[in-house]
């Protein structure tokens, strides 16, 4: 069953890894914000589908649960609520230094990648780093990862908590309606005549 | 190792026909049980509203939902003019597709009295009656759910029309939601079997230790709640609601991809009625009455799982004659001001009552200091939320 199991695992690697690659070009490709969005879905699929290809089941049940699940699903319904969903002409926004720019940083980061790819080859560890939970062992990554983040990494995980409580108070802030009167419809500036200057112009971008 | 399920360490050639087996078994009975399920519902509701129901086809009018479905698989595709074509027909498959997943972790058969492990033996293997027992278990319902999501937002908006895109906006607001409802809740089970294997929290509730009184009545009732809200069924049916949206978001959809979306929506109620009788209502736990061999392994566990299913289905049915759909606010208003508190405090008590049991406390005191820290938190909370109401009554535009 093991020798079986080996050009399996490659299989299992080389379509995730496709479906990887295919979803982050066509979040990259496509004009419809849409199809860009359902590409990410793509993606984050193929390293669910990776995680549970290295035993990491745990890590790939969250994958879909939050990011496909909730994240995405909030990306998709903003699009939708505000409309941006359309075919939009974005090569008229391509100027030329911002590609130069983009494709720099781009392959400065593949490099990067490469060396500390190559620098943990040995390692077993292909991030170079070694695993912080210890020995992988498929059949307890859940209580390895929950040890991990309660004993080794609570300060971290705490401090993660509060940033994430600071966002939502955040959110709640910069929501709330101005307090004040209540606006009533008469209380509005009466609009004079000839003032097309005061109207909202197009916003160029 | 894909599985705790000791048919898939053994390996060899058998263990592949036996999960092919399961498979076919388990793709079967759901099929089969989609077209009974359709039948009961649309029966019952009628005996409720005081009509007759489906009675032409078939005896009792059983055939009533083979007979739709040909009549659906005949008619014309049609796709609207302003559709997103690819995505317009993916989405029925992104509905269809978990709601079958769904069901693998659920098992429904197995000898789990005084403490045994549901091993059954077949053709000398030895294996689970389920199709698939990952150490994720639950988890695994929980990932199902989330892209189900998909199915019925990107068919909303790959319609390219307005009222399914306002049902699906609406289907994806309520589905994230609820959605923590429904682990908040599901974390009382969990605390209790120790273990997300599904095969594990049936196990943990052998000898009537069944999770309904042994987490409280609560996490139950949310639970159930969460999970018609997670389902868009009546009376948290916002998202297909006829009077304002037509048909919600599948209004443009017509022959066998609104079938797909149809048995998936019945299809639902069955997976979720057997995820809560596995959480809940300890699966195929049930009196043996002192038999053994394969009347204890499949006969009663099958038939004790079988009528606990039939049971919820009948509830939910109940939940859609009975009861009025809420409004869009009383909805939200429900979902976070309501069942995730409640959730979330009741999990802290369970938690409370644990570690008392660790420490040797006496869970009399835990249960008062407890529900104390409950009330003075629900408390505030209530005074939180009727600060702001008063406050958005007095703010609003031309009042």
């Amino acid at each position: 069953m093991l020798a079986a199991l080996s050009w399996v695992q490659a299989l299992t690697f080389g379509l995730a890894s496709l479906i990887v690659i295919m979803g982050g070009i066509g979040v990259v490709a496509f004009r419809n914000s849409v199809h860009n969005a359902l590409s990410l879905v793509a993606t984050l699929f193929g390293v669910a589908v990776l995680y549970v290809a290295q035993g990491a089941y745990f890590l790939a049940a969250i994958q879909v649960i939050v990011y496909a699940g909730a994240i995405v699903v909030l990306f998709l319904f903003v699009i939708m609520l505000l409309g941006v969903d359309k075919v939009e002409s974005l090569a008229k926004e391509r100027k030329t230094a911002s590609l130069l720019i983009g494709s720099a940083l781009g392959a400065g980061f593949a490099v990067m990648l490469l060396f500390a790819a190559l620098a943990g080859a040995g390692r077993g560890a292909p991030t170079g780093a070694p695993s912080v939970t210890g020995v992988l062992d498929n059949t307890k990554d859940l209580n390895n990862i929950g040890e991990a983040l309660f004993t080794k990494y609570v300060f971290a995980f705490e401090l993660t908590s509060l940033l994430l409580t600071i966002a939502v108070v955040g959110a709640v802030v910069l929501s709330r309606k101005p307090s004040g009167d209540p606006i009533d419809l008469d209380e509005f500036p009466p609009v004079e005549s000839g003032t097309a200057d005061s109207e909202p112009q197009e916003v160029e971008s | 190792m894909i599985a705790v399920d000791p048919l898939l360490e053994a390996g060899g050639w058998s263990s592949i026909w036996i999960t092919l087996l399961k498979v076919v078994v388990a793709f079967g009975l759901l099929l089969v049980s989609v077209i009974a399920m359709v039948w009961f519902e649309r029966k019952l509701h009628a005996d409720f509203s005081n009509r007759l129901g489906p009675r032409v086809a078939g005896p009792f009018g059983t055939l009533q939902t083979i007979a739709d479905g040909m009549k659906l698989i005949f008619k014309a595709d049609l796709l609207p003019s302003k559709a997103d074509k690819v995505v317009f027909r993916l989405a029925p498959f992104l509905s269809l597709v978990p709601a079958f997943l769904t069901f693998v972790v659920v098992p429904v058969g197995g000898d789990f009295t005084d403490g045994g492990s549901g091993v059954v033996k077949i053709a000398g293997n030895s294996t689970l009656l389920q199709v698939a027992d990952p150490q994720i278990g639950i988890l695994f319902v929980l990932a199902m759910s989330s892209v189900a999501v998909y199915g019925i937002m990107l068919a909303g908006w790959s319609s390219g029309s307005k009222y399914p895109l306002l049902g699906s906006v609406r289907a994806s607001a309520q589905m994230v939601s609820y959605e923590a409802a429904l682990g908040l809740s599901l974390l009382c089970v969990l605390l209790n079997s120790g273990n997300l294997s599904t095969n594990s929290i049936v196990a943990s509730q052998s000898n009537w230790n069944w999770n309904l009184w042994a987490t409280g009545i609560v996490p139950f009732v949310v639970f159930l709640l969460a999970a018609t809200a997670e389902m868009n069924r009546p009376p948290f049916d916002l998202v297909e609601a006829e009077q304002e949206l037509v048909g919600g978001f599948h209004t443009e959809y017509s022959s066998f991809r609104f079938a797909m979306f149809y048995l998936a929506e019945f299809m639902n109620v069955i997976t979720v009625s057997a995820v809560i009788a596995t959480l809940f209502l300890g699966g195929p736990i049930g009196p043996n009455f002192g038999t053994t061999g394969w009347l204890a392994q499949y006969v009663f566990p099958v038939l004790w799982f079988f009528l606990k299913v039939l049971g919820l289905m009948i509830m939910f049915v109940l939940f859609r004659t009975t009861l009025p759909r809420l409004r869009y606010d009383q909805l939200m208003d429900l979902g976070w001001k309501l069942m995730i508190p409640l959730s979330l405090g009741w999990f802290l008590l369970l938690v409370g009552f644990k570690i008392g049991d660790d420490r040797g406390w006496s869970p009399f005191a835990v249960g008062v200091v407890g529900l104390v820290g409950l009330a003075i938190g629900g408390g505030l909370l209530s005074i939180a939320i009727r600060t702001s109401q008063a406050r958005s009554a007095e703010h609003k535009v031309g009042a």
